[in-house]
């Protein structure tokens, strides 16, 4: 069941961690008008979080699920 | 200057390029070789939740508020992660139950209220059509720009164009020419369109290059590189706030809210559930679709704050609004291919927003608002129609029609006072509003219709209150003391100060209350009341749909009753049409490996398919009134429909066995008791034996002892009871040892050659007395030769005197009579003894032979012996390897006979 597939699991807790990295209070730490290698802070860390928690939901979601009910005609990769 | 004419050109000739690749697209599906059925094009199409908003309206907001242009796309990416549990959930409910817009997932979860979906789709329409009207303004804003090219003006206001002359109506008229012929071309049970999504995922392809394109131009084509761009914003102070978020109170609530709202809105919105849910080919392409759809917004983001500053830094200060530089800086640089470029990426993010989102609404208007209307109304007598498909698509394409018109008309009177995000944000407050009876849904099987209802009514209000209805001051239809003062001066009650709260922007004063009621009504009812039956079953179904799909390939039917075919294929026919109806049919036979031909009655899975079938036409709630109408159902009650479920199956056919378990441990149970009852029985009769004589002994012993005075005479005849007592004493015990014996197996057995004849004499003789005691008549029917058996002579001795004593018992003293008969058979000798006694009924011949079981006697009413004769005679026949048997009638005497093999059997 999807609930408790690992990789889903991977994913929620990357979701918690990801919903905490861009909210109050931790954003507020970065909301300054400095810049850093030439480019502004907040958008570095923003994008940067960004990038990165795509590239981990793409590793996180490399395992095939336990179950596979699914099998449906037409079925193209 | 760019003539009117090229740039209708370029315009229609993208909508015409668009309208191919629809056409081919549905081509190809109905070949069965579908382009869209891959996990790029699905998360492409997802891409259509970026709309002139993103495009256009990004630029304009970080120009004025810095970074506060993200959480509307970090809100989505968050969102992606917890795509493989809530999106799939969804997409497997909505497969399985056939729903075709939100209304309809909310309407089928909550028991199919037909309330419900009409609620749900007032909601949307009402929430919706300022979102369309903002893709009408970008799109009328974006020509009127291009015209002057390559002078950048101020617009004349739009709404100083008469409506003739606005392009923006002409779009908009053939925006409604493509939902018309890509969204409502026939009734798919399905509602899905091939060609659609092929042309959304091109368009979403397009948006992202032109924007990409731009950013690229300003970036490096303007400047010298990000850092160029950054270096010399960062010189302007009033440009260093476009790093960062704005500075005000309640800046981070705001944030939060709007990461909040984003993530319902990227499934929430019709569009969007319309592309994510419905038009989904298949589940597995979200797992791809997880990480690329987040992985488009952040590329078309990524330049959004390059063209802002390259825009402030460009134009003077408040020349040219800033939601047009991402068309006005490469006009100003004189990029003509570049401005028609951004131009049609412009047109793509709006026109694919425009399409989508009407098609789902006129989905939601005709199944959910208009057409349950229609089913009830008596006097259109709907019911009795023949073919109802071509008034759905009538009534389809009509919503289409309205939708725009009340768009464009929106966008002419309200349109002008709104920047584009704020219209877009209140949208997103509104779909907002469904996100506790979907989430709740399908997660918490208490939600029940009353609680949703409630809910959706609650936030609704509260966000038309804080949002909707202040805005209108704006429009200067009410007075600005409402905002300031309250309505009738109740400074409690000022829409964008409610009961106080302070400290939020708009948008998130209005997203906390309105959620705030939403939610806490929406669990407080739902928790104080009742559920009716279909409520649970929908509950079940929908939160527990992984357990069911899995296991059966439709889920178990919650219909109980009986239709007649005939019935229900008109029914079908007359939605679906003819061809499909019968296609659709054809294949549940198919698939089922039916042949009704000569049926007539349609069972309970039949019965669920149609509705299904219906349910994908006409909304749900519409298609249970419809089946309804043909099915003769009997009542569900809770437990019926529990018995129904496949889960309660598996536990009744357990309970049965444990049932049978218990049933057979009961009835061994009952024997036990039984024996235990008989087993006391004979220790009493037997103690009672025992005693009786014992009684007599001691009575005697006690006379003879106290008395030496008796005469002789006296002293012999007690003496003599003496010793006829304690003989009976003695056999007694003797018999209980025996019978003992011969159970366990401990006797030991003497065989030798008995001789039958003599057998029978010796027994007669040792019951010689007993006889005469009773006068009875013996007779004997002895043959010539005597028959031998190999055996325990003594305890043949002892098998024939009980049987005799037993006779002797049972006749009539005076008249009895006993005969004995020996008769040979070629390998078995049969002895009979007969009485003429009262005989024995046949219950009691199946249980004399039993321990402990007696007949009561003739002359004494209570039994006689210890009723352990016969059972000792039927073990030593048994031994023998014979058998024993009883004849008798009641007032008939009773026969006994036993067979034993012969010694030699040729003899």
């Amino acid at each position: 069941m999807p609930g408790t597939d690992p990789k889903n699991r991977r994913l929620a807790a990357l979701f918690y961690i990801a919903l905490a990295l861009f909210n109050y209070p931790i954003l507020s730490l970065f909301n300054r008008r400095v810049l850093l290698w030439g480019l502004p802070l907040f958008y570095l860390y923003l994008f940067g979080l960004w990038a990165a928690l795509i590239l981990l939901m793409i590793l996180a979601g490399r395992s095939k699920p336990q179950t596979m009910p699914f099998d449906r005609p037409g079925h193209t990769d | 200057m760019l003539d009117t004419g090229p740039i209708l050109a370029v315009s229609f000739g993208y909508v015409v390029l668009l309208f191919a690749i629809a056409y081919y697209g549905d081509r190809r599906a109905v070949q069965g070789r579908s382009i869209i059925s891959n996990p790029y094009i699905y998360a492409l199409s997802l891409a259509v939740y970026c709309t002139a908003w993103t495009y256009y309206g990004s630029v304009g907001r970080a120009a004025r508020a810095g970074a506060s242009f993200l959480p509307i796309y970090i809100g989505p990416t968050l969102m992606a992660a917890l795509g493989g549990v809530v999106l799939r959930k969804i997409i497997r409910v909505s497969k399985i139950h056939r729903i075709t817009s939100i209304a309809d997932f909310i309407a089928s979860r909550y028991g199919k209220s037909t309330l419900l979906g009409g609620v749900v789709t007032v909601i949307a329409v009402l929430g919706i059509i300022p979102y369309i009207s903002l893709q009408l303004k970008a799109i009328s804003i974006s020509y009127l720009m291009l015209q002057p090219y390559p002078e950048i003006s101020t617009p004349i206001p739009f709404t100083e164009v008469p409506v003739l002359r606005d392009t923006a109506f002409y779009v908009a008229l053939l925006l409604t020419l493509f939902a018309v012929l890509f969204g409502t071309r026939h009734l798919e049970a399905t509602e899905r369109h091939e060609g659609l999504v092929a042309a959304i995922a091109f368009e979403s392809l397009v948006k992202l290059i032109a924007f990409l394109a731009v950013g690229i131009y300003v970036t490096y084509g303007m400047h010298d590189g990000f850092r160029d761009l950054i270096a010399r914003a960062h010189a302007l102070p009033e440009l260093r706030s476009l790093f960062v978020l704005p500075d005000r109170p309640g800046i981070y609530g705001s944030w939060c809210i709007s990461i909040f709202i984003a993530m319902a809105a990227v499934i929430f919105l019709p569009r969007q559930f319309q592309i994510a849910v419905v038009e989904n080919v298949n589940e597995d392409h979200l797992e791809r679709a997880v990480w690329l759809f987040p992985l488009y917004l952040l590329a078309i983001n990524l330049f959004v704050l390059p063209v802002a500053i390259g825009g402030l830094l460009h134009f003077p200060a408040g020349s040219v609004d800033a939601d047009t530089f991402v068309l006005t800086l490469p006009m100003a640089g004189h990029q003509v291919s570049l401005t028609l470029l951004v131009y049609i990426g412009g047109m793509s993010a709006a026109t694919g927003m425009v399409i989508v989102e009407t098609i789902a609404l006129s989905t939601m208007i005709c199944n959910d608002l208009v057409m349950p209307v229609l089913l009830r109304l008596p006097f259109l007598r709907l019911v009795e129609r023949g073919d109802l498909s071509g008034l759905l698509l009538a009534i389809r394409r009509g919503g289409i029609v309205a939708v725009l018109l009340l768009s464009y008309a929106y966008f002419r009177f309200i349109g002008e006072f709104y920047e584009l995000v704020s219209i877009g944000m209140v949208s997103f407050a509104a779909v907002a509003q469904f996100a506790p009876a979907i989430l709740g849904g399908i997660f918490w099987k208490g939600g029940n219709r009353l609680g949703a209802l409630c809910g959706l009514l609650l936030g609704f209000t509260a966000w038309a209150y804080t949002l909707v209805f202040p805005s209108l001051v704006q429009t200067g239809l009410l007075s600005a003391d409402l905002i300031l003062e309250g309505p009738f001066g109740i400074s409690l009650l000022r829409p964008y100060q409610l009961f106080g709260l302070t400290g939020f922007d708009h948008i998130a004063h209005s997203v906390f209350w309105s959620l705030l009621f939403n939610t806490g009504a929406y669990i407080g009812v739902s928790v104080l009341t009742r559920t009716s039956t279909i409520e649970h079953t929908q509950a079940v179904l929908f939160v527990d749909v992984f357990r069911y799909s899995e296991e059966v390939d439709e889920s178990p039917p919650p219909w109980r009753g009986t239709a007649r075919i005939p019935d229900l294929t008109s029914l079908l026919r007359r939605f679906l049409g003819k061809d499909r109806a019968e296609s659709a049919l054809a294949a549940y036979a198919d698939k089922h490996r039916l042949a009704w031909e000569g049926e007539l009655t349609a069972d309970a899975g039949l019965v669920n398919h149609a509705e299904k079938l219906l349910a994908g036409v006409i909304g749900s709630a519409s298609a249970r009134v419809m089946v309804s109408s043909v099915v003769k159902e009997e009542p569900l009650g809770i437990r019926e429909v529990m018995h129904i479920l496949d889960e309660t199956r598996q536990v009744i056919s357990y309970s049965r066995e444990l049932e049978k378990a218990t049933a057979e441990l009961k009835s061994a149970n009952e024997r036990l008791k039984e024996l235990d009852r008989l087993k006391d029985e004979f220790i009493s009769t037997v103690t009672h034996e025992l005693r009786t004589p014992l009684t007599s002994v001691r009575a005697l012993a006690e006379i003879l002892h106290e008395n030496p005075n008796l005469t002789e005479a006296r002293q012999r005849e007690f003496t003599a009871i003496i010793i006829k007592e304690t003989d009976r004493l003695t056999r007694l015990i003797t018999q209980v040892l025996d019978i003992q014996k011969i159970e366990s197996g401990k006797a030991d057995w003497q065989t030798t050659t008995v001789d039958m004849k003599e057998l029978i004499d010796d027994s007669v003789n040792a019951t010689r007395q007993l006889l005469e005691e009773k006068k009875i008549r013996l007779i004997r029917d002895l043959p010539e030769e005597s028959p031998t058996v190999e055996g325990d002579r003594d305890r043949l001795v002892q098998v024939m005197i009980n049987l005799i004593s037993n006779a002797v018992k049972f006749c009539p003293s005076e008249a009895g009579e006993i005969a004995i008969a020996l008769e040979p058979t070629p390998d078995r000798v049969a002895v009979s003894v007969t009485d003429n006694g009262v005989g024995i009924s046949p219950e009691h011949q199946a249980l004399i032979f039993e321990k402990f079981r007696q007949v009561k006697g003739e002359e004494t009413g209570r039994p006689q012996g210890s009723g352990l004769g016969l059972s000792i005679t039927r073990h030593i026949i048994e031994h023998h390897g014979g058998t024993i048997r009883v004849d008798s009638a009641p007032g008939r005497g009773a026969t006994f006979t036993f067979t034993l093999p012969l010694s030699d059997p040729s003899a």
